[in-house]
């Protein structure tokens, strides 16, 4: 017979206000198997938790049950506490009488009964608990960081200083990402690539970084820890080993392509550098538009280089690396505003540009050094409409979500256009101004002072006639139908997660949310990690953020990555799936069924009657398996059972409150 | 290929040259129009402001009666008001089983709705159609400017419409191809054109209507082309004060139908050209000209 003590929190007046603790502590001691029952103030304290320990000797006492807060709260806390018993930290259980009974019921009699309840079916799975043990495993002291922009350039770079080795991988010919395309940030103003670049340079230079660019990853396996990942290393066609980036091989190519860095507002030959400040500073040949790849005529890059770096044969290569640790960083794209918006003209107009692309045309080393034209005549522009949420807030067409970022960076391109064009003006049309941030309101405060229009209303169509883009849209605070003539055009368009986005997220077992964002552990108390144990998110592919959020979100992460790799092995927890081997039937229901691929099948030997026979069972790799039970519920045989939440004890659970 | 075809109010009324247009055209073209037997107005626009059972059921009646006569043809209107009510009943009835039920209740008969409602738009931009009309094309509108416009309800709402693009369709603009005629590149082929409201908010209205007419001349266009009696009769009938107002020339409208017939051969007077309030007959004797073939309209 189990030997139960139940100890009632008040939580101050959190609990007690309005669950009477002289009523559910001697309702507990009548339950079956308790022996012993008290409350206290705060059982969580150090006189609270001492009183326990005390109670567990005194009375014998060989599992607990507490009544208290949510277990998400405290339940750590408490199992902590237990290591110093005589008994296991698993044999205990949390009724839940503040989030789930104190907080949302007013009435104290029927919240007391409640709690009676609830503490009825804690006692009642406690005393089908069993002892659980932690196994350990060992970390590999390594971290994949995925993704080189300044989320992964932050993240690779606090876990490079702290000592432990890191690969950087990214996909494009050169780390950077977006935050190297940009001109200024808000709301200082500082030259983006002049505190991007150097980063870029440090993470070049980094004696425990390894950068891998032009690389993707194809496969993923293993849990945390140890993952393995097979990483593709596309083909360059330049040896990197011996170019020194002199650049003369760029100078004689025949093609010229819409360049990717400058969004089509420029052009680049068929081997190139994303950008002159590339990390690394060495080009690739891009096999889809190389005419000496397409069709075997050329060569001309071949000929001027002085040292023979020129490999049209050069092959893509897989390598697997092993990682103890992976970081997200895979970013954001602009999404495709031309396909959703065909009243703005979609895509017919040339001097309606995306934000990104004034970025670069406002940009010094960009298409046009800095002058702000228009595409379609490079003349400048007189009168300049920014609009906001093109994309955003619009459930309708585009996303449902605030993309964050936009409200400033509009603000930061209507005075840099009133700056550099005086004279000029700029309407922006808007939903709302958020600026939460440091600093955030008075930029925005001065750019309306710089004599930007801000004008409440969305535009509801875009035409060229005579020579100039009609905005014709809402002011919804004047309550009119407005239309402004202009010269150029900026939509400040949505972010949506980079493409890929799915495959790569499969491969690990992490979750999307509903918009394709990679889903956080817990929204605010675990929001740099992911479902799966060893998977952490830096920067925007978690969601839309500004620079400063992404910088802190990596920085966050690689204190988690280095926390993780400062141990030479980890504890996993014991509340995972277990096999009952007799009972399975082999079927594999439970292998497709895993989010984390923690169940494969596995041949074993076995007796069929007096024949020995070899059969397939399932098999749970405990680092993978996050304990959340879906197996269980697809057994068809129950020989899957998760240990803390067998069947047994639920259904006990329930008998206690339903019988 | 043969259609029940609804022809609606307008072109028993005020669409004279469009209806002869339309029965030229799909005579030299092959195109057999079985007219619903005891057809009803569609009650555009007012029915389904006032009662959602009436605006329902009355499109569906004529639906459910072509489908009793003609089981094995889809229908067809040439009016996109008409369009839209029509689509929209067949959509009901296919996706919304309350809506079903209501509409076979109200209208006494069963309507399973299952043809298609198309518009002139859809059955001459099919590619048998197409072929039809490029070999009957006899004297081409060479250098005719037109701006294609559709409309609101041909494409909108795109659930009930099924249009791959609501801003910028492109059916019309090749079925004018044909003709020889240009389609111009242009903003407002699918703006709204005020036609609710010209009787009781002129004011508000009539703008709607300059500034489609405007956007089309500043695109180089000369006539506005339409797939619609209603838009017809609201950008042609609406234009007074137009000159007045924008300082431009009055716009001839047709109907695709119209330079279809003419561009096979139809006389002026065969279609009825005369019953334009803008004149019409200029633009396209100028194309004609241009065309080398002399041919008096």
């Amino acid at each position: 017979m189990s030997r139960i003590g139940v100890f009632v929190c008040h939580c101050g007046t959190n609990i007690a206000s309005v669950v009477d603790p002289d009523r559910l502590t001697p309702a507990a001691r009548e339950m079956p198997g308790v022996v012993y029952a008290a409350d206290y103030r705060y059982m969580c304290s150090e006189p609270g938790q001492q009183m326990i320990k005390d109670s567990i000797s005194e009375h014998g006492i060989d599992r607990i049950v507490i009544a208290s807060c949510s277990p998400r709260m405290h339940e750590t806390t408490f199992r902590k506490m237990l290591k110093g018993t005589s008994i296991n930290p698993y044999m205990l259980e949390i009724a839940n009488i503040r989030e789930q009974c104190s907080w949302v019921h007013a009435d104290k009699g029927r919240a007391t009964e409640k709690a009676i309840g609830l503490v009825r079916m804690a006692v009642s799975k406690v005393s089908k608990n069993e002892p659980l043990y932690a196994q350990s495993i060992p970390i590999t002291k390594r971290a994949l960081v995925i993704g080189g922009g300044i989320a992964g350039i932050q993240a690779a770079l606090d876990i490079a200083d702290a000592g432990h080795e890191v690969v950087l991988l990214e996909r494009e010919p050169s780390i950077g990402g977006k935050m190297a395309m940009l001109d200024k940030t808000f709301p200082t103003l500082d030259c983006s690539a002049c505190i991007s670049t150097p980063k870029m340079v440090d993470v070049g230079a980094h004696p425990n970084i390894r950068l891998m660019t032009y690389c993707e990853v194809e496969s993923v396996s293993g849990y945390i820890g140890s993952f393995e990942v097979a990483i593709r290393q596309k083909a360059r066609y330049v040896n990197h080993d011996i170019c020194t980036g002199c650049g003369l091989c760029e100078t004689k190519c025949p093609v010229k392509v819409d360049s990717e860095f400058n969004l089509g507002l420029s052009k680049r030959p068929a081997i190139y550098k994303l950008f002159p400040q590339a990390v690394p500073s060495k080009p690739v040949i891009d096999s889809e538009s190389c005419r000496m790849l397409k069709d075997g005529k050329c060569g001309i890059c071949a000929k001027l280089c002085p040292l023979g770096c020129i490999d049209y044969k050069d092959e893509a290569r897989t390598v697997t690396e092993s990682f103890g640790a992976i970081i997200m960083a895979t970013g954001y794209q602009l999404v495709d505003w031309a396909a959703m918006y065909g009243e703005y003209g979609g895509g017919r107009y040339r001097d309606i540009i995306s934000g990104l692309q004034f970025e670069r045309t406002v940009n010094a080393a960009g298409p046009t050094e800095g002058h702000i034209l228009r595409p379609s005549d490079g003349r400048e522009p007189e009168t300049v409409v920014i609009v906001k949420c093109v994309g955003s807030r619009d459930p309708k067409k585009g996303k449902s979500y605030c993309s964050r970022a936009c409200c400033m960076y509009a603000a930061k391109h209507a005075h840099q256009i009133l700056e550099k064009l005086p004279g000029s003006r700029v309407f922006i049309f808007y939903i709302d101004v958020r600026t939460p941030g440091k600093g955030y309101e008075e930029f925005y405060d001065q750019t309306r002072m710089d004599g930007a229009v801000y004008v409440r209303g969305r535009i509801s169509k875009i035409y060229e006639e005579d020579g100039g883009l009609v905005c014709q849209g809402e002011d919804s605070l004047l309550g009119s139908q407005v239309r402004v003539r202009a010269d150029m055009v900026i939509l400040e368009t949505a972010m949506e997660p980079s493409q890929g986005i799915e495959g790569l997220t499969s491969m690990l077992g992490a979750a999307r949310d509903a918009n394709n964002w990679i889903q956080e552990a817990h929204p605010k108390l675990r929001p740099v990690e992911t479902q799966v144990g060893g998977v952490f998110l830096a920067g925007t592919c978690q969601g839309p953020k500004d620079i400063p959020d992404t910088v802190s979100q990596a920085s966050a992460a690689a204190a988690k990555v280095i926390g993780l790799l400062n141990k030479s092995e980890m504890e996993t927890s014991p509340m995972i799936s277990a096999v009952e081997r007799d009972k399975c039937s082999g079927c594999g229901a439970c292998v497709g069924i895993c989010p984390y691929k923690a169940i494969t099948l596995q041949e074993i030997d076995d007796r069929l009657g007096a024949k020995r026979i070899k059969r397939e069972v399932a098999s749970v790799n405990s680092g993978l398996c996050q304990g959340c039970g879906a197996c269980t519920a697809a057994c068809r045989t129950g020989a899957l059972d998760l240990l803390g939440f067998r069947n047994g004890q639920i259904l006990e659970e329930v008998d206690a409150l339903c019988l | 290929m043969r259609y029940s075809y609804f022809p609606g109010c307008s072109m028993e009324s005020t669409a004279k040259s469009y209806r002869l247009a339309t029965e030229y055209v799909m005579g030299r073209i092959g195109v057999e129009l079985v007219e619903i037997e005891d057809w009803n107005c569609c009650g555009a626009t007012s029915a389904h402001t006032l009662s959602a059972a009436m605006g329902l059921a009355l499109p569906a009646r004529p639906l459910a009666m072509a489908e009793l006569r003609e089981p094995g043809l889809d229908i067809v209107t040439g009016c996109a008001s008409c369009y839209a009510r029509l689509r929209l009943s067949m959509h009901k009835a296919r996706s919304d089983k309350a809506a079903k039920y209501l509409i076979e209740n109200v209208i006494a008969m069963p309507y399973e709705a299952k043809r298609e409602v198309y518009s002139f738009l859809d059955v001459l931009s099919g590619e048998e159609a197409a072929a039809a009309i490029k070999a009957k094309v006899t004297r081409r509108l060479t250098g005719l400017k037109a701006a294609c416009y559709y409309g609101c309800l041909n494409v909108r709402p795109a659930e009930v419409t099924g249009a791959p693009d609501r801003e910028n369709p492109m059916a019309m603009d090749r079925i004018v191809g044909l003709t020889g005629a240009e389609a111009v590149d242009w903003a407002f082929k699918t703006e709204c054109c005020g036609a609710a409201h010209q009787n009781d908010a002129a004011s508000v209205s009539r703008p709607l209507v300059w500034r489609i007419l405007k956007n089309a001349q500043a695109n180089g266009a000369e006539a506005v082309v339409t797939a619609c009696p209603m838009c017809s009769l609201n950008l042609e009938m609406r234009q007074g004060g137009y000159r007045k107002h924008t300082g431009l020339p009055s716009m001839p409208v047709f109907s695709v139908l119209e330079l279809l017939a003419v561009a096979m051969g139809a006389s002026a007077r065969q279609i009825a050209l005369e019953a334009h309030h803008v004149p019409a007959a200029k633009a396209l004797a100028a194309a004609l000209r241009r065309s080398g073939g002399g041919v008096a309209i």
